[in-house]
């Protein structure tokens, strides 16, 4: 049994030796989740003819520039891609927050009469959808939205998962009595959303909005399907066509131009794992500060009425 | 069902008296509610009636006309598309598929969750712990594409830096992206490596919402280590373990696509019976020129199969313990 101290703090304390293994262990864990980042950052900065050479490297052998140079270079496609990005990010995190918290607030009012068919409403999508597939030919052949920067933010825009989250956040956090006191002085109820639930609302509109957009700036499904347009590509569909086309060119190698030629206009792998660092470190600078919020967001929805 | 209980119940203890007429409030919040209706409506609801895609041949009618238009004019086919997938090569394989590499990742997910959960909150250094969760954070926001990069450097047979670990030591090279029997454990180790940081600070949030006067007490009646954590810790993550559980089952004839596409290469053909799921069989088939309504059918099938199992899920915990079934 552990040995127990005075305080009621370390009541619940554990042996200093497990409490060695366990660092030990996580420790472990921790770097095993990090270090491919190193890698990645490794071979960036490495030279191309010394990875041809040695193979990669933890610490690259002969240190170049030159994959950011390239990028440099080339800054118009990266940075086209990179305003892509942030755009569907800005514009799909604002539309996203708009479309869950108004919904979440007229699902928390227990007044409201279609109450009950609402709830059903978004209750059916969470255990029932149509299907890869169909949402695919609703995007494409029905809205036409092929190679527009819709088909890549409204499909991610709202979800019934959001919306559970922002009602229960209402329910729990608004009273009531602030909104009846806003409509006996006369505010309509886009007032009352827009003016005074939403500024007291922003632990919950930081979550929802979290979600959205690392959502957003991760996606690259979306993309896949929707986008051909180069100059719609954004950083992660950049990144996913150079892979789609070395791949190609690995199996059918014997696909017109020689694998020389192919070889020699695509991209060093220096340059592939530089755009992969673009992406990446905007959110490995941001994760650690808005990561409560996502642990906040599971809690808030799964807290049941 | 619960809801509806609950739905009644609110409405009872409601300011207002029930039977109330239409009022402006109720036209402002249809209002401000009309746009995401209107979402609702078309990416949800929409796509539900692509049932109808899967019992039709769809051609292409003569004049150029629209989707819609070709679809409603095309034959019916019964349940041809069904059995046309049903009685394919790939369906035992891609369903084998599917839901064992499912199982596998929850039973993993889970005990890897829990398990890191209990291990951080008896830490006694808790700067070390957050620093550590932040750590084990960083998987869960990189995109599938950006950590098929990380497995790209890892295992590209030339110059990868497993095989550079593994020639240094005087073994042979692997040829990873062609050698199917190594990818179910590389799948496993991916799933659980990019989900553990997200599922540890999930049930660490609920063990630390325990009172601590529970294990004084437990202390006090020389319950030990491995007691307390049975009698007290547990029972209280098990809400949310009961949530995850649900939902997960809910998601057994899904894939998480990005795994299984991106990271494999795409499923290339050496790996294409191991690492196929259901979903990157309909990926492909709206790639290819696959009639349509056979891709929809598996689709359907996938989609029909998520709602039974979630559903039946929830009445499986509904039967075991009523207080924690989610519907």
């Amino acid at each position: 049994m552990a040995k127990i101290e005075k305080s009621g703090q370390s009541l619940n304390q554990i042996k200093t030796s497990t409490n060695l293994v366990f660092n030990f262990v996580f420790l472990i864990l921790a770097v095993m989740c990090v270090i491919p980042l190193l890698f990645v950052f490794s071979i960036s900065i490495s030279d191309e003819e010394s990875l041809r050479v040695n193979g990669y490297q933890l610490i690259p052998q002969v240190f170049s520039s030159s994959a950011y140079v390239f990028l440099w270079n080339e800054r118009t496609t990266i940075i086209r891609a990179a305003f892509m990005s942030v755009m569907v990010t800005v514009v799909g995190t604002c539309i996203s927050v708009a479309l869950n918290t108004s919904m979440g607030y007229v699902v928390s009012r227990r007044s409201f009469k279609l109450k009950q068919i609402y709830t059903w409403l978004i209750f059916i999508p969470m255990v029932f959808n149509g299907g890869m597939l169909a949402s695919y030919v609703v995007v494409n052949n029905i809205l036409n939205l092929r190679n527009s920067i819709w088909a890549l933010i409204l499909p991610l825009a709202c979800s019934a998962f959001s919306v559970t989250i922002c009602r229960t956040f209402f329910r729990t956090t608004v009273p009531d009595s602030i909104i009846e006191s806003a409509k006996i002085d006369g505010a309509g109820q886009f007032r009352i959303w827009s003016q005074i639930v939403l500024p007291i609302s922003k632990p919950v509109m930081a979550t929802i909005g979290m979600f959205a957009a690392f959502g957003y700036w991760n996606d690259w499904f979306q993309a896949s399907l929707y986008i051909q347009d180069v100059n719609l590509q954004t950083l992660q569909s950049l990144l996913n066509n150079i892979q789609k086309n070395i791949e190609y060119i690995a199996n059918n190698p014997y696909g017109g131009l020689s694998l020389q030629q192919y070889k020699s206009s695509m991209p060093t792998e220096s340059v592939r794992m530089a755009i992969a660092i673009v992406i990446i470190v905007p959110i490995a600078c941001t994760y650690p500060f808005f990561q409560k919020y996502f642990i906040s967001g599971l809690t808030i929805g799964s807290v049941k009425e | 069902m619960a809801m509806k209980k609950t739905l009644d119940k609110g409405s009872k203890s409601g300011v207002k008296p029930k039977k109330k007429r239409w009022s402006k409030d109720d036209t402002e919040l249809f209002l401000l509610s009309a746009p995401t209706l209107l979402w609702f409506l078309i990416f949800s609801y929409m796509p539900m009636f692509g049932i109808i895609i899967a019992f039709k041949v769809y051609k292409l009618a003569p004049g150029g006309h629209g989707f819609l238009y070709n679809l409603l004019h095309s034959e019916w086919a019964g349940f041809g598309n069904f059995s046309y997938f049903f009685t394919s090569n790939s369906f035992t394989m891609l369903l084998r598929n599917t839901i064992l590499y499912n199982i596998a990742f929850i039973i993993i997910s889970a005990s890897v969750a829990v398990g890191g959960a209990l291990m951080l909150s008896s830490m006694r250094n808790k700067r070390g712990s957050k620093v550590y969760q932040t750590m084990m954070f960083l998987p869960y926001f990189m995109s599938w594409v950006v950590v098929s990069y990380f497995v790209y450097a890892l295992l590209t047979p030339e110059r990868g830096y497993v095989n550079g670990i593994i020639t240094a030591l005087g073994g042979e090279r692997i040829m990873w992206y062609q050698e199917s029997k190594y990818w179910p454990f590389i799948l496993i180790f991916l799933n659980t490596w990019k989900g553990m940081g997200y599922g540890m600070v999930l049930y660490l949030a609920s063990i630390t919402g325990i009172d601590p006067s529970l294990y004084e007490a437990a202390v006090m009646d020389g319950a030990t280590k491995s007691q307390q954590a049975r009698h007290i810790t547990l029972p209280a993550i098990k809400p949310v373990f009961i949530m995850m559980l649900i939902l997960d089952c809910g998601k057994i004839f899904n894939s998480d696509f990005g795994l299984f596409y991106q990271v494999t290469g795409r499923v290339p053909a050496s790996l294409y019976t191991t690492v196929s799921t259901f979903d990157t069989y309909i990926f492909n088939a709206i790639q290819s020129t696959a009639p349509i309504g056979q891709t929809a059918a598996a689709s359907f099938f996938q989609a029909i199969c998520s709602c039974g199992t979630i559903l039946l899920a929830n009445w499986i915990v509904s039967k075991l313990d009523n207080e924690n079934r989610i519907i």
